[in-house]
């Protein structure tokens, strides 16, 4: 039984011992085991020629990464916080995401760049942005949020697989939520792929991260007043798996997207606009978004009165069903 | 060469004594003040903090000197970049305690600047304040006003780009801008031997051509002479402050994880408030039992404050307000969303 922390520390341990190339960079990842211990035992079984204490310097994080990955190597990367990967963000947008396409598919871009991320926690300013958009927003890269132990490991595994580079983004409000069952060998999950995890007729919820927890909470309380959900977890925000999203839009005619970061361009507008375009003729209702306000993350005191709660969501589902 | 005024037993060395002689009794007093009362304030943070008062601090604990003696030498027009440990800088600086916790409460409040002062809201992404101290700085120039800017940060911001540009940008205009390193010996848990490839933090300033000067951190008198004469320099200098954390990075941090319980008990040793009290007891400044009445004062004062701050609550709507100059219409309507939402104090139902 492992939590999700423990169960990215495993999956980076089975990736250490299957590929040679691999190497492990971030700022306090070795003799501390990472911030969040999300490291925990690594340096000490790989030692620090595999398991690097970099100088704090994301830009020369992500910038060194990349020149290792032209070279042949497989970095894996943690940035302490997702909003401390700014510096690196000219690395990121202007070198990882194209270096493949301008170097015509010669050099390799693969990478994994690993990030805690969103609220909930009570954290300290700036340790809670969901700032998923901009990324999704950089075509050349891949971004993956897993939402339980079992999927992080082989989610992480399928990211350090991809020839492709991967902004795996690690909700740290479910870092020691659960425990669950989580092989000790090898495995991949597709990471292209959205998964339903709860099936129902009426509403399709759709969310990621910790967002999943609570859409199932939503939809139980739902389920009390006889309305049933598709609870989708997205888990690839980029590429979007538009099958899946289709399918049950067309079965339920409801669409409720719930995320933590801003409403304004935050990826339930792309959802959203993708419906739109596809399935409108399907749909019994507006598409719904339950999102952060937009303004800046606030400080924790606040933090409950910006996030979406499930009551939030229960109420949009209530304004979609009663729809005229 | 490390600047020295006071050692670890509490005796002056011979520039400690010539510079001791130039302070006012209310400048000596003063800096024990400070440096007892930052330190109750700090205990007493990590105390609120297990007691689910305050939310994740960084305890500045054994940084005191470097922290009282700088701030001590700014005047109230200078304008202040600390970063997120700088209790004891803001303390000094006359920041209130009330914003001091409101900050660490989670309240927004507590960034505000109270009116007059050029204390701006600590900088939590690393280095990234040092930049907005050049541009301060460049303004003072402009205006042709005698102030100064300070910008504090610690030895692992030295390895972000932010910092070598800054310096840059700060020879290169000419600017009255004071760099403020308190290198405390590690950032969260990489050792400076790991961060750096320089023995110190001061060398560095040579690639920019900028003074630097390296100072006991742990001596309140060798800091405050050392930023004086700085300041009055009114150009662009590299302060390394050489000190250490005696505690853990964060209320979430376990520095048994990484350093060496030895290392620990030697900077006990070299306590930056200690050598101070023994100095001004030996001078017969005031004797042991008006410390005590003082801390019972200060310490009276901090709790009121603390109960204070925990009765008054957040009001949802001040998310909205100053994102904007003024708030837009589209943003009004969320902002009444947010209001409406009556069980805003809890993310389940
Ligand atoms: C850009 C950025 N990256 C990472 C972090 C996470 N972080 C917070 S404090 C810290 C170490 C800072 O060390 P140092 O600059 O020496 O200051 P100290 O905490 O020792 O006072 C790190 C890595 C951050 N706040 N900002």
């Amino acid at each position: 039984m492992l939590t999700m922390v423990q169960s990215i520390a495993d999956a980076q341990r089975v990736a250490l011992e299957i590929d040679k190339n691999v190497l492990l960079l971030g700022e306090d990842i070795g003799k501390n085991g990472g911030v969040f211990r999300a490291t925990e035992g690594l340096w000490e079984q790989f030692g620090s020629e595999r398991v690097i204490d970099t100088p704090l310097s994301e830009a020369g994080i992500v910038g060194s990464a990349l020149g290792l990955a032209m070279g042949g190597f497989k970095p894996i990367i943690e940035i302490q916080f997702l909003s401390f990967i700014t510096p690196a963000f000219e690395q990121i947008v202007s070198h990882v995401a194209r270096m493949r396409l301008r170097s015509q598919g010669v050099f390799s871009t693969s990478m994994v760049i690993r990030a805690p991320y969103g609220g909930g926690i009570g954290a300290p300013e700036l340790h809670s942005d969901s700032t998923e958009a901009y990324f999704v927003h950089t075509p050349g890269l891949r971004v993956v949020v897993p939402s339980s132990p079992y999927t992080a490991k082989g989610l992480l595994l399928g990211a350090v697989a991809s020839p492709d580079p991967v902004l795996f983004l690690e909700p740290l409000r479910l870092y020691r939520t659960q425990k669950e069952e989580v092989p000790s060998d090898y495995y991949t999950l597709s990471i292209d792929k959205a998964t339903v995890v709860s099936q129902g007729e009426d509403v399709t919820l759709i969310g990621w991260g910790a967002m999943i927890p609570l859409l199932l909470e939503a939809s139980r309380l739902l389920m009390e007043q006889d309305i049933t959900a598709d609870v989708i977890d997205l888990q690839s925000l980029s590429p979007i798996d538009e099958e899946t999203l289709f399918a049950s839009a067309k079965k339920t005619g409801r669409v409720v997207i719930v995320h933590e970061a801003p409403r304004t361009c935050g990826v339930g507008a792309e959802i959203a606009a993708r419906l739109s375009e596809e399935v409108i003729d399907s749909l019994e209702a507006p598409i719904k978004r339950v999102a952060g306000y937009d303004v800046p993350y606030p400080l924790f005191a606040l933090e409950h009165a910006y996030l979406p709660s499930v009551k939030k969501v229960v109420q949009a589902v209530m304004e979609l069903v009663y729809f005229q | 060469m490390l600047i020295n005024h006071l050692l670890p037993c509490g005796t002056l060395t011979d520039a400690g004594s010539s510079f001791w002689r130039t302070l006012s009794i209310n400048e000596k007093l003063d800096l024990l003040f400070f440096l007892r009362s930052v330190r109750m304030l700090d205990r007493r943070m990590v105390l609120w903090q297990r007691q689910g008062k305050i939310g994740t601090y960084a305890p500045v604990e054994g940084q005191e000197a470097a922290q009282v003696g700088s701030a001590y030498a700014l005047d109230k027009k200078d304008w202040v970049f600390p970063s997120y440990r700088e209790q004891g800088v803001a303390f000094t600086f006359g920041i209130s305690t009330t914003s001091i916790i409101q900050y660490w409460s989670g309240r927004i409040e507590g960034c505000k600047p109270p009116i007059g002062y050029r204390y701006v809201p600590p900088t939590v992404p690393i280095a990234t304040q040092l930049p907005h101290a050049v541009g301060a700085a460049w303004s003072i120039k402009k205006k042709k006003e005698t102030g100064i800017a300070i910008a504090y940060f610690g030895d692992g911001a030295t390895s972000e780009g932010d910092f070598h540009e800054a310096l840059n940008f700060a020879s290169i205009f000419d600017l009255p801008v004071l760099f403020f390193c308190q290198n405390n010996g590690y950032a969260i848990s990489v050792p400076f031997a790991e961060q750096s490839a320089t023995k110190t933090v001061v060398e560095k300033a040579s690639a920019y051509g900028i003074n630097a000067y390296q100072v006991d951190g742990n001596d309140v008198l060798a800091v405050y002479h050392v930023v004086k004469t700085a300041k009055s320099k009114r150009k662009p200098a590299l302060i390394e402050a050489v000190t250490y954390r005696t505690g853990a990075h964060t209320t979430a941090d376990d520095a048994s994880r990484y350093r060496p319980e030895g290392e620990v008990r030697i900077w006990l040793n070299r306590d930056p408030l200690y050598r101070y009290e023994q100095l001004c007891l030996k001078e017969g400044l005031l004797d042991e039992d008006q410390i005590e009445k003082q801390d019972q004062q200060v310490a009276k004062e901090l709790d009121r404050t603390m109960r204070e701050v925990e009765k008054s609550h957040p009001n949802p709507s001040s998310l909205f307000t100053h994102v904007y100059h003024q708030i837009p219409d589209w943003l009004k309507k969320q902002q009444e969303e947010a209001a409406n939402d009556v069980n805003h104090g809890s993310i389940h139902c």
